[in-house]
């Protein structure tokens, strides 16, 4: 198929930026979206033009690098996929397709369509983690049971990537479905529960830090999300947070 | 003591470990906060290393060339993680899992490494579940496990089919603590570029800063590289794409000997090649041959009417399926190790019974399953007589639950419903066993530089069995390396901080950047791309799967005019001072195209065939891979003097005393 491609394309910070049109052909259904930009890329440099620069790595949907706003939306019209795991066959012959960087204030523009997500590790570092020791010194792994379903509740919490799109998905810039996932990782657990309310009241500190925006309960994070994690995970935080506050 | 020894402690294999560490020299506490280490890559070895390190209260520099930690390609392992708890009750132990791995990697690892590995790998799992890794369990609330290839009892921990992510935000989430503590400093988006070496020893690197460009000088009094595989050599691989050598090269330059780079590991399910657009391969957790049965149309008339479109696999009677590894492997079946199922694989397509358009796939059927656990769910929740369909209905839902996340995989790149119709399959590079040469201590032959995980040759032989890479990355980096480092380190308590500005840096410096100037300033007429699937077009058909002298001698021979082709035509865009990605990839490749070829001379001068290394010229008469113990039972360590082909080999013998050294049969 022919595809006409309106890029995001901005040397670095400091540099103004525009949108720029470019025509891509021969483009197979079987190919990834990535694919594709490799395909653009490729015929860039030909040219002797500069290729654009856009995050990837792992590319099968786990390492959460890859970060497009495709025609509005974070990862592209596909439901439950990455950029990297959206395919071409979701797009027809003769489509303009617009892509740009993830946008929000606590996600700094670098080059192109890449961002700088760093804020999401410092809110991590602010207490997403249980405080013991690797030293191996630690108890048998069978000595605490957990209710399987606490456990997989937990699981699907922490399957989160850390791409950024339920940000780059609100209307706020909120980072509640990042954060509450991680919240809810650790608080639905017994390792985590022991410091559940030092956990939840520094990592919203550094969230609100960082500059994200607040909830307004629209639900867009939970549609853009790849991995699917669920609003109730903000619910969640939410209780948390009151029940640390209060204390 | 010489720098090439393995420096195995002496004493009883089941002693050997206690013993060195009440042997080695300890840091005191107050010391630890005078030295200061860099760890390069942040995977499950690096981040757990990195972790610990500062735990212990040095002073911890990371390195990764993602824009995180928790990026790194550790987190896109699936299957599981092994531990010798034997929760199961089926008979495991720590002699098991070390005999499993030592046969699994074709007695071509060094025994008191691997039994080390054993004997710490249920450390990890009770380490992993007091950080809050959700693991999956039964419904008593304890662990669940399930089974891998190449081992008949169940020992993989397992959290759905993303446990290495899991691990790895684990490892993320502790190293996060230390940079909360400021006892770690990550420096993300920064590639190791050089080694520096004072009086020989490891004393800091030279990083380029990707977001900038700028060349930024480290020191440390160690360095410890864990930096992962090279399997990106093929081009195609399942590795991710900014999966790289240059770490380990640099290293190897600089005196560091490069072990066994020849043995790699072919990953029997990936999702087959789709056309020349492709970019990297996806894998299929082995997890999946648990349950999933592995066939090619007896007929060759029924493969050909299946690439023809004419004819679908659900269409085929249970006679006319070809279930070859239960043909040839009664007693392991669908779970023969990796290296033994993906030759048994391209047997069949070589033979003319592949099935999709390229006639390089087989199936990987669930249909058996999906029925058998309807059953089994029938009769717990006490339905009578159920139909058919409401059978594979329960079974689709027990099926989903285990493996959903894969099975959503593949629908969304292949375009098929693998709950419907069988998923196609195919090999694929996946792992290196090779790596850099380390001793009992981790430490490679430049005194004071580390490697440790993937990017090490030292615990999988020849092939990994599954589940084991994880089991490694975390052993290195929580419970080995923390305590053979002091012993280095206890000789630097009063060395003070490592200046950078000394000559030494500056060469290091000059070097490197003289480096990336050549390759902007080259204005040739073909991409970095262009190169590397030329490359790895070579490694795939002439060092791939099976693999003959004529042909390891042509790739030498090729790869070596490709290299040279590309520092005369290779073309980078853009400036070194800015982010440039075709900057980093040129970089990247052009180590690739040396290890290439010292991965192909390896390959040549190993006239056996063992594990991932399978040589035609060494096989029996029903292909089984003929292994040379007389003369090959030793550990290939390469020494760098200027070109590949000029390597100097070097060799640490193999001695089993443990094990008795067998031919490995899965029959």
């Amino acid at each position: 198929m022919n595809l006409t491609l309106k890029i995001w394309r901005q040397k670095n910070a400091d540099t103004k930026g525009k949108v720029v049109t470019y025509q891509v052909s021969d483009i197979s259904e079987d190919m990834s979206f990535l694919e594709m930009m490799d395909v653009l890329n490729e015929q860039l440099i030909d040219k002797g033009d500069e290729p654009v620069a856009f995050d990837h790595d792992c590319r099968e949907g786990i390492c959460g690098s890859c970060s497009l706003q495709i025609n509005g939306e974070p990862h592209g019209p596909d439901r439950g996929v990455a950029t990297c795991q959206l395919h071409m066959r979701k797009f027809k012959d003769g489509d303009t397709i617009t892509i740009e960087p993830f946008r929000a204030k606590a996600f700094p523009l670098i080059k192109d369509l890449v961002v700088d997500r760093s804020s999401f590790d410092r809110i991590q570092q602010a207490g997403g983690y249980v405080s013991v020791n690797t030293s191996g010194n630690t108890i048998d792994a069978n000595s605490i049971p957990v209710d399987k379903e606490s456990a997989d509740m937990s699981f699907y919490a922490a399957t989160c990537i850390g791409c950024g799109a339920c940000v780059a998905a609100c209307k706020n810039a909120s980072a509640m479905l990042f954060t509450s996932a991680k919240v809810s990782q650790f608080a639905l657990l017994p390792q985590g529960e022991v410091e559940a309310d030092r956990r939840v009241l520094q990592m919203v500190e550094q969230m609100d830090k960082e500059g994200f925006g607040n909830c307004t309960n629209t639900g867009a994070c939970e549609i853009e999300c790849p991995k699917g994690i669920s609003l109730e995970n903000i619910a969640r935080m939410n209780r948390e947070y009151l029940k640390a506050s209060v204390k | 003591m010489g720098i090439f020894e393995s420096n195995t402690p002496k004493g009883p294999l089941a002693e050997k470990w206690t013993n060195h560490k009440n042997a080695i020299d300890l840091v005191n506490p107050a010391n630890k906060r005078n030295i200061d280490v860099i760890v390069v890559g942040t995977g499950l070895a690096g981040g757990s290393a990195a972790a610990t390190l500062a735990e212990l209260g040095y002073n911890v520099k990371t390195f990764c060339y993602q824009d995180s930690p928790r990026r790194a390609h550790s987190i896109a392992a699936q299957g599981g993680i092994n531990a010798a708890k034997n929760y199961q009750g089926d008979g495991d132990s720590i002699y098991r899992l070390f005999y499993d791995t030592v046969k699994g990697g074709d007695y071509r690892s060094r025994e008191s490494n691997v039994y080390r590995l054993a004997q710490v790998s249920g450390n990890i799992i009770d380490q992993c579940v007091a950080q809050g890794v959700p693991f999956a369990r039964e419904y008593g609330g304890l662990l669940d496990n399930r089974s891998f290839g190449g081992v008949l009892v169940s020992r993989t921990f397992y959290a759905k089919g993303q446990t290495g992510q899991q691990l790895l935000l684990g490892a993320y989430s502790a190293m996060n603590r230390q940079i909360n503590r400021g006892k770690i400093k990550a420096y993300n988006r920064h590639e190791m570029l050089d080694i520096v070496k004072v009086d020989g020893k490891a004393r800091g690197i030279i990083a380029r800063n990707l977001v900038t460009g700028e060349l930024e000088r480290h020191s440390a009094h160690a360095v410890v590289v864990a930096s992962g595989g090279y399997g990106n050599v093929f081009f195609l691989s399942t590795n991710a794409m900014g999966s790289n050598v240059t770490a380990s090269w640099k290293i190897h330059k600089k005196g560091a000997y490069f072990a066994n780079p020849c043995f790699t590991q072919i990953h029997p399910t990936c999702i087959p090649v789709s056309g020349d657009h492709q970019s990297k391969l996806t894998l299929m957790s082995e997890s999946l041959r648990n349950d999933g049965r592995i066939w090619v149309p007896k007929k060759k008339e029924d493969a050909e009417a299946i690439r023809a479109g004419k004819k679908k696999p659900t269409e085929l009677s249970e006679e006319e399926r070809d279930y070859y590894l239960e043909r040839r492997y009664p007693a392991f079946g669908n779970l023969v190790p990796r290296d033994v199922a993906s030759r048994a694989a391209k047997e069949r397509c070589d033979a003319g019974f592949g099935v999709n358009k390229t006639g390089e796939a087989v199936y990987l059927d669930f249909s058996s399953a999906i029925m058998r656990y309807g059953k089994e769910a029938a009769t717990t929740q006490k339905i009578d007589n159920p139909s058919d369909a409401r059978i594979k209905q329960l079974g689709k839902q027990v099926v989903e639950a285990k493996y959903g996340n894969l099975f959503q995989m593949y629908e969304k790149i292949v375009d098929q419903n693998p709950y419907e119709t069988p998923m196609m399959i195919y090999p694929a590079v996946h792992y290196t066993m090779g790596g850099v040469w380390v001793d009992y201590n981790l430490q490679t032959t430049i005194p004071g530089c580390y490697a440790i995980g993937e990017a090490n040759f030292s615990d999988h032989g020849a092939n990994r069995l599954g589940a084991s890479a994880l089991m490694q990355g975390l052993a290195d980096g929580y419970f080995v390396l923390p305590y053979t480092i002091g012993d280095y380190l206890s000789n630097d308590i009063r060395t003070g901080a490592i200046p950078t500005d000394s000559a030494e840096f500056d060469a290091a410096e000059t070097e490197v950047r003289e480096r990336l100037e050549k390759l902007v300033n080259n204005k040739g007429t073909k991409s970095v791309d262009h190169f590397h699937k030329i490359l790895g077009k070579i490694m795939w058909n002439k060092v791939g799967m099976a693999r003959n002298a004529t042909g390891l001698k042509e790739a030498i021979t090729e790869i070596k005019e490709l290299r040279e082709e590309f520092w005369k035509e290779v073309k980078v865009p853009g400036n070194t001072m800015e982010m440039n990605a075709e900057l980093e990839k040129a970089g990247r490749v052009a180590d690739f195209l040396e290890l290439g070829e010292l991965f192909a001379k390896d390959a040549l001068h190993r006239e056996e065939s063992c594990g991932g290394h399978f040589r035609e010229e060494y096989q029996t008469e029903e292909g089984e891979a003929m292994r040379d113990d007389e003369n090959f039972m030793y550990v290939a360590a390469w020494e760098y003097t200027g070109n590949p082909a000029d390597a100097i080999l070097h060799k640490e013998d193999l001695d089993y005393e443990n094990i008795q050294v067998k031919t490995r049969s899965y029959k």
